[in-house]
C-alpha cells in the first residue's frame, strides 16, 4: 500500500511539526499558570532530573568538603569565638526572660487581659541550595531536601540575616522556595521601631520589596527594619525581612510608595534554615478553651 | 583550532569525497550522552556574573545536533529535554519546551545554509538562534506577569555563540574518535 518508499519518507514538515509542538507547549503553559490539573507531572519530571542535579552539585560538594578539612585546622580558635558568642547572647537571653516576666508582671498590674501565651517552638532543618534559575523573573530557589526530609509545603525559609521565602513545592528529595522578591509573595511584617503592620510584597525584581497600601502620613522612616508580625501563622514572629530604602510621597497618590530592600538573600550563601512551626499552644488551659492543634 | 576540521560537510566533504566523511553516523549514545551532560552543565550551581554568562549548553547541543544530523534530532527531545529544564529551574512549564522546539525549527529550515560554512562562520547565525530563543522564553514569562529583565538577560546569547564553535570541534572529534574499518 505504501507508495513512497520508507527510505525517503520524512513524516510531516518542520512547520507542521513546531506548530503541534507549541499547541502542545501553550497548552502545558496555561494548564500551569492557570489551572493546574496535574500537580503530579512536575513532580514525577523532578524526580527523574533529581540525579542529575545532584552530579551537577558534586564539584560544589568538593568544594565543600576542602574548605571543611582547611576549616578544621581552626577548630579551636572556631570554638573560643563560640563559646564568646554563646555566653553573650545567653546573656541576652536571660535579659529577655527577665523583661518577659516584668512585662507579664506589669500587664497583671494594669488588670489587662494577660497576652495569651504562645510558645512557637520550631524545629529547624538545614538544607544546601541546590540550584538558582538564571532567569531573573524566576524568584525561585531548589533546595536539597524535600518531603522525604520531612519538609513541608509552606515551611517558611530563612538564613542567618533573615527570612529567603517559602516553600511552595516539593519533590521527594528537593524542594523549590519562592522568595519573597516574588511578584505574589506576601510577607506579614511589623515595623520594629513603633510596631506599625502591614504586608510586604515582592516587586519581581532582583532586590525590592514594596511596602503598599500605607497612608501618606504614616510614621515609616528611612532605614527603619521591617521584621515579620508573626500573622498569619507562616513566619514565625520578629524576624527581620527588609530595611526601607526609600518612601515616596506624591500628594497625588493615596498611598506612600514605600520601597525596601530584603535583608537575606539566597544569593549570598549557599545554606538556608528550612523551619516547621509547631502550631502555637495556650500555656494556660483553664483559661483559653482547648483548641485541638494538629500534629506535626 | 582549526576551523576546517569543525565543518562536517563543506570542505572536508570534499577532501575526503569517498571516504568515511561523506557521512558520519552520529551514535545515538553518544547524541544522548552529550545530552545528559549539557542538562547536566546547565544544572550546576552558579552563582553572581558565572550565572549570567552561563551559556545555555541544552540548546547548544540541540542546535548543533540539529544542524548537523537532522533525522537524530527530533522535537519530540527537545520539547522533553525543556521540560525537564523548566522543572529544574523552577519556571513555568512548556516555557523551555516551547523555546528549543523553535530552535529545532530553525535549524531544521537553516540546518541545510549553515552547513555551507564552517563553524566560527556558523556562530552568528547561531546566536540569532538562541536570540530568538530567549525572547520566547522571555514573552512567555512577560505574559505570566513578570516585569521585563535585565539586558544582562541576553548576555547567554553571546557566551553561546562564542562557544559554538568549541562545543562543534569537540563533537565532531568525540564522533569521528573510532572509525570502525568493520561497519558496513
Amino acid at each position: 500500500m505504501e507508495t513512497v518508499p520508507p527510505f525517503f519518507r520524512h513524516g510531516p514538515g518542520p512547520f507542521a511539526r513546531l506548530f503541534v509542538f507549541a499547541l502542545l507547549s501553550c497548552i502545558l503553559i496555561a494548564e500551569d499558570t492557570r489551572f493546574k490539573y496535574f500537580p503530579h507531572l512536575r513532580q514525577s519530571i523532578g524526580v527523574i532530573i533529581f540525579p542529575l542535579q545532584r552530579i551537577a552539585y558534586f564539584p560544589a560538594d568538593i568544594v565543600d568538603s576542602i574548605e571543611k578539612f582547611i576549616a578544621s585546622f581552626y577548630l579551636l580558635e572556631e570554638n573560643e569565638k563560640l563559646r564568646q558568642l554563646y555566653l553573650e547572647s545567653r546573656e541576652q537571653l536571660l535579659t529577655l526572660h527577665a523583661l518577659g516576666s516584668e512585662n507579664n508582671h506589669l500587664r497583671n498590674l494594669l488588670g489587662a487581659v494577660r497576652q495569651i501565651e504562645t510558645q512557637t517552638k520550631t524545629k529547624a532543618v538545614l538544607a544546601d541550595i541546590l540550584y538558582t534559575p538564571r532567569d531573573p523573573f524566576n524568584h525561585k530557589i531548589t533546595l536539597n531536601k524535600g518531603s522525604r526530609h520531612h519538609i513541608e509545603l509552606g515551611q517558611a525559609v530563612i538564613d542567618d540575616k533573615g527570612i529567603v521565602g517559602q516553600i511552595t513545592q516539593l519533590y521527594p528529595w528537593s524542594s523549590e522556595v519562592t522568595l519573597i522578591t516574588d511578584k505574589d509573595h506576601l510577607v506579614p511584617v511589623q515595623v520594629l521601631r513603633n510596631g506599625i503592620r502591614s504586608i510586604v510584597t515582592g516587586t519581581g525584581k532582583n532586590n525590592e520589596l514594596a511596602l503598599r497600601f500605607l497612608s501618606l502620613n504614616t510614621d515609616v522612616q528611612r532605614d527603619d527594619l521591617l521584621v515579620t508580625s508573626g500573622i498569619g501563622g507562616v513566619y514565625p514572629p520578629g524576624i527581620p525581612v527588609a530595611i526601607v530604602q526609600r518612601i515616596e510621597q506624591d500628594s497625588g497618590d493615596d498611598f506612600a510608595l514605600i520601597i525596601g530592600t530584603p535583608v537575606a538573600g539566597a544569593d549570598r550563601n549557599k545554606q538556608v534554615l528550612v523551619l516547621s512551626l509547631i502550631p502555637a499552644e495556650p500555656t494556660d488551659s483553664s483559661e483559653i478553651p482547648v483548641i485541638e492543634s494538629g500534629k506535626n | 583550532m582549526n576551523p576546517e576540521r569543525t565543518n562536517e560537510s563543506s570542505s572536508a566533504k570534499k577532501e575526503n569525497y569517498l571516504g568515511q566523511d561523506v557521512y558520519v553516523p552520529a551514535n545515538n549514545w553518544l547524541i544522548a550522552g552529550s545530552l545528559v551532560a549539557a542538562l547536566i552543565l546547565n544544572f550546576v550551581p552558579l552563582q553572581g556574573d558565572f550565572l549570567m554568562l552561563r551559556p545555555d549548553f541544552i540548546a547548544l547541543a540541540i542546535a548543533y545536533w540539529s544542524v548537523n544530523h537532522p533525522q537524530k534530532m527530533g522535537m519530540g527531545i527537545a520539547f522533553g529535554l525543556g521540560l525537564m529544564m523548566d522543572v529544574g529551574n523552577a519556571g513555568i512549564l512548556g516555557q523551555h519546551a516551547l523555546a528549543y522546539c523553535v530552535v529545532v525549527y530553525l535549524t531544521l529550515v537553516f540546518g541545510r545554509r549553515l552547513r555551507l560554512f564552517n563553524a566560527l562562520q556558523q556562530a552568528p547565525q547561531i546566536g540569532f538562534t538562541f536570540f530568538i530563543m530567549q525572547s520566547i522564553i522571555v514573552l512567555i514569562a512577560l505574559s505570566s506577569g513578570a516585569s521585563p529583565p535585565d539586558w544582562s538577560y541576553f548576555l547567554t546569547t553571546a557566551t553561546g555563540a562564542l562557544l559554538w564553535a568549541p562545543a562543534s570541534f569537540v563533537l565532531m572529534r568525540l564522533q569521528k574518535q573510532k572509525p570502525d574499518p568493520d561497519a558496513l
